[in-house]
Formats: structure tokens, C-alpha cells, sequence
């Protein structure tokens, strides 16, 4: 492998994580949900440069899949929803963005010296792109965390998958990668966001999941 | 040869469809009759196969593997010499008691609950004895534990049978819980199920420690090992006689059985201090477990609590053969392996036989309070005279089977002064003690049994109107007895038949105990000892028929009944006799103070007043409080400490969950 083809692989995973970082901070839906957007278009290239360096075909479906679904239908789906139940000028972070943005720098760290530590005789591409794929998904978990809003857990969860796509793909000769990305896209497509959502809105008359401990007569 | 163990299996196969026709069958009118024949007849069947099979070629492994259970080990059954004595007494009981059940079970008021469950409980038993793989094994051994609860649990309306099912659900899921443990140990990392896998793969010192603390913790419970009995007095009574006959004599046996599997055939070799753990629980077993019995005066309780100290006889002699295989003196640990096979059956025989008494007794009078029997021997002949045969045989008197097996024990702690470290020099005659003691106890405590029970005036209307109970029950009962006197007289041929299990388990045998001159055993060589069990009953048979004779000849024919003496009182009421309660007082001013806390009070009526005075007696079973309360206070306390946690909000949830994970990473990261 040459130089060049590393640097980008490793220029695309990296800006996946700076992009993840981008979420934490934001407050307002609309632009968490651009940001998410942006997420899905960086991982679609960079699946799509991995498509290209393992010379995997199959890896091209992937990345037009996440392109289309996540970068394109679900999030205008979700403007579209936002604006439907109008709660776009919420503001629901549960954490102040500065103790977030710390604990994000934490996991990240934590990712890298396990990553680092546990696959000392993988290969280096793997090695940095698994570092990548697991702090992706831990700061995934920390987006679903610190939020209150279902909306915003959702998209937590889905940039918490494009950590496993990411890592899926990163390792060579991964088996079903395009089959388990297809089934994740499908799950949050039409489950979590459609059902969901609208359950929620239908007997709350809100989309905060603190609803659901009023309605069971908890304190939050 | 693959047949044996394939025709072998066939027998639960058969007792399993037997439980689903039961399931469809039991609410006809001679569904008892049907289960039970089909219970007795394939039983009797099985006992014949193995017959054939130790008669052709006792020493011959056969081993089949079924495409069933783990996919890449299959669940494996092997029949070996071990396995072959115990589903002698595993069927052997189970035919027995279906005999016995054909009358018994006539009165049971929910046959339903019963007979479903009955022949799934001997085909439970029958397939851990057979099992040759972890996974089958645990499996049938869960099996059984359930049809026995289902058992115990038949009668569920009474609230202390439900408690009584409820400790026994706790206890045998803990117990399979450490034998789960010890198999994984046994595995190793390479995790091969498989016995014969185990078997010679050795594990490291520590593991196998570990491996015999959990099989005494796992067989133990199930096997009633002090402090793990406490669901065993509760457990064996509430069910239906034959089946407490069934827990209690076959049952616990096969726990025995799972403990000898592991222990002296998986682990390997044994270290020197292993056999001192075994010793010593056995012998503190026998003692509370005798002592407790003394105490009872339930009659299904007393039972319960005498088999607890039978385990313990079985489990110190187990210890002995652990302690002499260790010390490179296999003779003597093929003794004391010997006695403990013996005493397995001689137990299974003897405590049935006394379960089946008291089932009889319960259907003559329902009554199980031996303060309210007395006098029954008028009432029940044959079984007073059956039970009084159990009675003696579990006290070990001579010419019968108790006897033969515990003087066997007798004789390996004798040669304990051989042993060459100190601290079992000094540990086994003290665990010879205890035996010592817990043989005693045994003679005053079935002299209780017997006495309260069957002698004496009757104590209360029931006892009035007992009949004699039906012929099935009697004649399980009589082949009971005969078993008793039969491996009492002539036990060389029992020590005989088990020389091929001690052969190849401990790696030496007895001497061939035919070969001496008149039918004598000699358990090392005949100028240290030797005991005669044949020429002992013919010199009992001749001297009784003598002094009959000449009182008879000589005396007075006539049979005279006069009044009985009425210890200086005017009129002697029933209650002024001694009752179960008051024979047992001396031992429990002797031992009452360490062993059950007990304190007698005095409440002396206020002067003037004519109230009597009375006695109170104050007792606490210790090991409940000193093991069992301490559990479930600090269960009950961490529950409600973690109550709260069912509460929370979503995202507090998923906030648990991501720091769990993270705790996991930085443990991962951090880790050496």
C-alpha cells in the first residue's frame, strides 16, 4: 500500500470523527441534523475509497447506500418531521457542551490507547481505522446520552452505526457488510424514526422522552 | 460394545413415555395401577439387563454417542463398573418402590400430580448415572432435581409443603450452579465436555481444589452434607411416602454418585490433604444428622434426618479412600471405598424399606406425629415386624447389612495409625469418633422410632382403628427386608461384586472374599480380623429357637396377659408414658447445649395458683442461622438497595449502560 491511499483513508476516518465532534455541540435540530448529514457523506467517501483501494465492489452498494439514505432521505425526513411537529427551535442538551466536549476528548483518547494497545500485529490501515470506528461510536453513545430530545437520540444512534459501517469496512475481507449496513439503514429508516416518533407524539403530544417518566409518575 | 449402554438407554426412553401417557392417562381409574406396572415392569427390566451385563463381563465399557445436545461433543453415555453398580441401585429401588407404589399410590388424593412426574424422576436418575459428557449430565441432573420438586410439590395446598418446595428449588439450582462451575474447571480453556477428555487431562493443584470443594458443595446439597442439608428434612417428607423413599434411598445416592464420577475418577490423582475435607464433613455430618433425628418426632422427619447421617457415613468413608489412596496405601482406600459402596446400597435398601413403614403407618392411621401413635404392633403386625428389620439394620446390629458395612469403615480407620502424616494420624481416629458417636445415637434414635411408635399403649383414637395395609406395599416391604438380611449374611459377595469398581478407581481390590473358608470376610488378612455375618445369624436363630423352646417346654404354654405396672401412679393414663420427646431428653442434656442452642425454662405457677407448672424447651437449629439467615439478610438487603434502578428514566438507562461500557474499555486499556 502506498503512501497516498493511506493518508486518505486515514484523512476520511479522521474527519469522520471530527465531524462526530461537530455534533456534540450542536443545539439547535436543524443543524444537528445538517451535521449528521455531512457525517454520512464523509463516510459514503470514505467507504467508497475503501471500495476502491481493496478493489471490493461490493463496497460500492454500501457507500451508495449510506449516501442516499442517510445523507439524503433520512435527513430530510427529518427536517420535514421537525417542521410537522414543529419543535425546531428547541434546545435540549441535557449536558453543558463544555463537560461534553471533554468527556468526547476522553473517549476518543480512551479508543485509541485500547485500539493501539489490543492489535499490535494488525494491519496498520485496520489498526487506525478501528481506533477511528470505536470513538465514533462511543461519542455516538454520548450524543444519545446527553440529549433529551428522541429526535437527537436518533440521530446519536445513527452515527453510532456509521462507527460499525466504518469499521466494517475498514478491515479486509469483512464478511456481509453490505447485507448488515442494508439491515441497520432499514432498521432506523422505517422503526425507529416512523414508529417511534409518532407513537410518542400521538399520546404525549411531544417527542421529549421525559414525557414517558411523567407519564409513569417519576421525577426526572 | 455399544449394545449394553444402546439397551441401557432404551429404559429411560421408556420411563419418559411412560410419564407423557401418564400426562393423558392420570385422571382414569387404573391410571395408578398402569404408571406404576409400566414403572415396575421397565425397571425390572433394566435391573436384569445390567444383571446380564455384570454376570457376561463385569469389567467391559460400552459407550454410545447420540447426535443430541452440544454439536460438537453429542451427548454421550457410557456404561462402566461404577455406573453399573449404581443403576443397580437406582433400578433396584425404583422397581421396589413401584411395587410398593401399586398399593400405596391407591390413596393418593391427587393422583395427577404424581404420576407424571414418578417415572420422569427414575429416568432422570437413571440417565446422570449413565451420563459421559458435562452437558448431559448437568442436564439430567437438572431433570431430576425438577420431577423431585414437582414431586415434593404435589401436595401444594399445605403451606409448609410449598415452603418446603421453594428451599428445595434454592438449594438444587445453587447446587447445579457448583457442579456447572466444576465442570468448567474440569474443561479448562479449551472447554472439551467430554468425560474422557477430562479424565486425562490433569488439572493444576489450585483447580483441583477448587473442583472438590464444588462437588462437595454441589453433590453435597443434594446429597444433604452438613451445612447444605436444610432443604432435605423439609423436602424428603412432603412428598408421598414412596417418593421420600425414593429421594431419600436412591436419590441422594446418585448425588454420592456424581461426587465418586468427579472426584476419585475425573480429578486424577488426588493430593494428601484432599480426603481431609471429606473426612471431616462426613463425620460432623453423621453427628448433627443423627442427633437432629433424635430430636424429631415426626416419623418421615426423623427419617430425613437419619439419611443425612448415613451420608455422612458414606462421605467420611469416601474421605478415608481419598486420604489412603493419597498416602500410596491402595489396599486400605479399597477398603474404605468398599464400605462406602456397601453402605450405598445397604442405605438404599434399608431406608426405603423404613419410608415405605412410615408410609404404611400414614395410610393406616394419617398420621405422621409419633406422639400420637403407640401401640401399633397390634394393629400392624407385619409391618411393625418389617419395620422393626429396617430398624435393626440401620442401627448396624449384626447378622444385618448396616452392620457389615460400617464395621467395613471400622476396619479402614483402624489401619489410620499407618498413615504417614500427622495430621491424618491424628484426623481420622478422631472422624472414627464421630462414627463412633453417630452409630450410637443411630441405635437410641431407631429405638425411638420403633418404640414410641409401635410398643407402648395407644396414645391417641386413630391408632383404634388401623388396619393392616395392602399386599403390594407388604411385599415391597418383606423383599426389603430379605435384601437387609441377605447382604447381612452372606456380604462377601456383595464386597465381591463391587471389586471391579474399586479395581479401577482406586487401583487395588479386597481380597477375593469366596475364596475364605466358611463364607467369612477379612477386609486386609484374616490374622488382623474377620467377621462371619452367616455363622452370627445361625447362632442368633439357634440360640433364640433354644431359649423359646426350653421357656416354652419347660414354663408355662399359656399366654397371660396381666395389668401392666403402672410406675406406683393409680391410674396410668396413656400420656404418662415415655414419649419421643422424653426419651430424647438425656441426649439433648448431653448434646443440646452446642449443637441446637437449647435451653430449658422453668415457668413456675405464681404461689397460690393452681396452674401446672411447665417446661419449656428452647432450640435452635444452628447451621440455619449461622449459614442460611446471613444469605438471605444480605440478599435482602442488596435488593433493596438496587430497587431504585427499576425506576429510572430512559436516558438515565442508556447513561448506565454507556458507562459500564467505558468502565470495560478503561479496564481492557488499563489491564497489565
Amino acid at each position: 500500500m502506498n503512501g497516498l491511499t493511506f493518508d486518505i483513508a486515514h484523512l476520511l476516518a479522521g474527519s469522520l470523527v471530527l465531524i462526530s465532534f461537530m455534533m456534540l455541540y450542536q443545539d439547535r435540530l436543524f443543524a444537528l441534523i445538517n451535521v449528521f448529514a455531512l457525517h454520512a457523506v464523509v463516510l459514503a467517501l470514505s467507504v467508497a475509497w475503501q471500495a476502491y483501494i481493496q478493489d471490493a465492489h461490493h463496497l460500492y452498494i454500501t457507500a451508495a447506500i449510506a449516501l442516499v439514505f442517510k445523507a439524503i432521505i433520512i435527513p430530510v425526513g427529518l427536517h420535514r418531521i421537525i417542521q410537522r411537529l414543529g419543535i425546531h427551535r428547541d434546545i435540549e442538551t441535557a449536558v453543558g457542551i463544555g463537560p461534553t466536549m471533554l468527556a468526547g476528548i476522553g473517549l476518543v483518547t480512551l479508543s485509541m490507547v485500547l485500539m493501539l494497545r489490543v492489535t499490535p500485529e494488525a494491519d496498520p490501515l485496520a489498526r487506525e481505522d478501528l481506533a477511528f470506528a470505536l470513538s465514533i461510536i462511543l461519542l455516538g453513545l454520548l450524543v444519545m446520552v446527553t440529549r433529551r430530545n428522541a429526535v437527537s437520540q436518533v440521530v446519536g444512534f445513527m452515527s453510532l452505526e456509521n462507527g460499525l459501517v466504518l469499521a466494517a469496512t475498514g478491515a479486509k475481507g469483512m464478511p456481509l457488510v453490505v447485507e448488515i449496513s442494508v439491515a441497520f439503514s432499514i432498521l432506523i429508516a422505517f422503526i425507529v424514526i416512523g414508529v417511534f416518533l409518532f407513537r410518542i407524539r400521538e399520546r404525549f403530544d411531544s417527542v421529549d422522552v421525559g414525557a414517558l417518566d411523567d407519564y409513569r409518575g417519576e421525577r426526572r | 460394545m455399544n449394545s449394553t449402554v444402546a439397551l441401557l438407554l432404551c429404559g429411560p426412553a421408556a420411563l419418559l413415555g411412560t410419564a407423557i401417557l401418564a400426562v393423558a392417562a392420570s385422571r382414569l381409574v387404573y391410571a395408578t395401577r398402569l404408571i406404576y406396572g409400566a414403572a415396575l415392569v421397565i425397571s425390572a427390566a433394566l435391573l436384569v439387563t445390567i444383571a446380564g451385563h455384570l454376570a457376561g463381563s463385569p469389567g467391559e465399557v460400552s459407550a454410545i454417542t447420540l447426535p443430541l445436545g452440544l454439536p460438537w461433543t453429542g451427548a454421550r453415555f457410557r456404561l462402566d463398573g461404577l455406573s453399573a453398580f449404581f443403576l443397580v441401585v437406582v433400578n433396584l429401588g425404583g422397581a421396589v418402590t413401584s411395587l410398593y407404589a401399586l398399593g400405596y399410590g391407591r390413596h393418593e388424593s391427587a393422583p395427577h400430580r404424581v404420576l407424571p412426574f414418578y417415572p420422569a424422576f427414575l429416568a432422570g436418575m437413571n440417565l446422570v448415572v449413565l451420563a459421559d459428557d458435562a452437558f448431559s449430565f448437568l442436564l439430567s441432573w437438572e431433570f431430576m432435581s425438577l420431577a423431585s420438586w414437582a414431586l415434593v410439590m404435589a401436595h401444594h395446598s399445605d403451606a409448609a409443603n410449598r415452603r418446603a418446595g421453594t428451599i428445595y428449588l434454592v438449594m438444587a439450582s445453587f447446587g447445579t450452579l457448583a457442579l456447572l462451575l466444576a465442570f468448567g474447571l474440569l474443561a479448562g480453556p479449551t472447554g472439551s465436555y467430554a468425560f474422557d477428555t477430562m479424565r486425562v487431562a490433569h488439572p493444576g493443584r489450585f483447580a483441583a481444589g477448587a473442583v472438590l470443594g464444588l462437588m462437595l458443595l454441589g453433590a453435597g446439597s443434594k446429597a444433604g452434607l452438613v451445612p447444605l442439608h436444610a432443604w432435605l428434612p423439609l423436602a424428603h417428607p412432603a412428598a408421598p411416602s414412596h417418593v421420600s423413599a425414593l429421594m431419600s434411598g436412591i436419590m441422594t445416592k446418585v448425588a454420592v454418585y456424581g461426587f465418586i464420577r468427579v472426584v476419585f475418577d475425573l480429578l486424577g490423582e488426588p493430593a494428601w490433604w484432599s480426603g481431609i475435607a471429606v473426612l471431616l464433613i462426613g463425620g460432623v455430618t453423621a453427628v448433627l444428622g443423627i442427633l437432629h433425628a433424635l430430636m424429631e418426632k415426626d416419623l418421615k422427619r426423623l427419617l430425613a434426618y437419619s439419611t443425612i447421617e448415613n451420608i455422612g457415613v458414606i462421605f467420611a468413608s469416601l474421605g478415608l479412600a481419598l486420604a489412603f489412596k493419597a498416602n500410596a496405601m491402595p489396599s486400605v482406600a479399597a477398603l474404605a471405598f468398599t464400605a462406602a459402596l456397601f453402605h450405598v446400597l445397604n442405605h438404599s435398601f434399608f431406608k426405603s424399606l423404613l419410608f415405605f413403614g412410615a408410609g404404611a403407618v400414614l395410610t393406616a392411621t394419617g398420621e405422621r406425629d409419633m406422639e400420637k401413635l403407640g401401640g401399633l404392633i397390634h394393629r400392624l403386625p407385619v409391618t411393625s415386624f418389617v419395620f422393626l428389620l429396617g430398624c435393626v439394620s440401620i442401627s448396624a446390629l449384626p447378622p444385618f447389612n448396616g452392620f457389615a458395612s460400617e464395621w467395613l469403615a471400622f476396619q479402614a480407620i483402624l489401619q489410620s495409625p499407618e498413615l504417614p502424616h500427622w495430621g491424618l494420624k491424628v484426623i481420622v481416629p478422631a472422624v472414627g469418633g464421630m462414627l463412633a458417636l453417630a452409630a450410637a445415637l443411630a441405635v437410641a434414635c431407631f429405638v425411638k422410632a420403633f418404640g414410641i411408635t409401635f410398643l407402648g399403649r395407644v396414645r391417641s383414637p386413630v391408632v383404634e382403628r388401623a388396619h393392616e395395609v395392602d399386599r403390594w406395599s407388604l411385599a415391597a416391604m418383606a423383599v426389603l427386608a430379605a435384601f437387609c438380611l441377605l447382604a447381612g449374611i452372606l456380604p462377601g459377595f456383595v464386597i465381591d461384586g463391587l471389586s471391579p469398581v474399586t479395581l479401577s478407581l482406586i487401583g487395588d481390590r479386597m481380597p477375593v472374599q469366596t475364596a475364605q473358608p466358611w463364607l467369612s470376610i477379612v477386609p486386609i488378612a484374616e490374622s488382623r480380623s474377620s467377621y462371619n455375618g452367616l455363622l452370627v445369624f445361625v447362632f442368633i436363630t439357634i440360640s433364640a429357637s433354644l431359649a423359646a423352646f426350653v421357656i416354652h417346654r419347660f414354663a408355662s404354654h399359656a399366654l397371660r396377659r396381666g395389668p401392666a405396672w403402672g410406675c406406683g401412679f393409680a391410674d396410668a393414663v396413656p400420656a404418662a408414658q415415655y414419649t419421643a420427646v422424653s426419651f430424647a431428653q438425656p441426649i439433648r442434656r448431653v448434646f443440646g447445649g452446642f449443637a441446637f442452642r437449647a435451653r430449658e425454662t422453668v415457668e413456675m405457677p405464681a404461689p397460690g395458683s393452681l396452674e401446672p407448672a411447665r417446661l419449656k424447651v428452647d432450640m435452635h437449629d444452628v447451621a440455619w442461622e449461622i449459614f442460611y439467615q446471613p444469605i438471605t439478610g444480605a440478599i435482602d438487603f442488596a435488593t433493596e438497595r438496587l430497587n431504585h434502578l427499576q425506576f429510572l428514566t430512559i436516558r438515565r438507562y442508556l447513561t448506565l449502560v454507556f458507562l459500564y461500557l467505558v468502565i470495560l474499555l478503561l479496564v481492557l486499556a488499563l489491564w497489565p
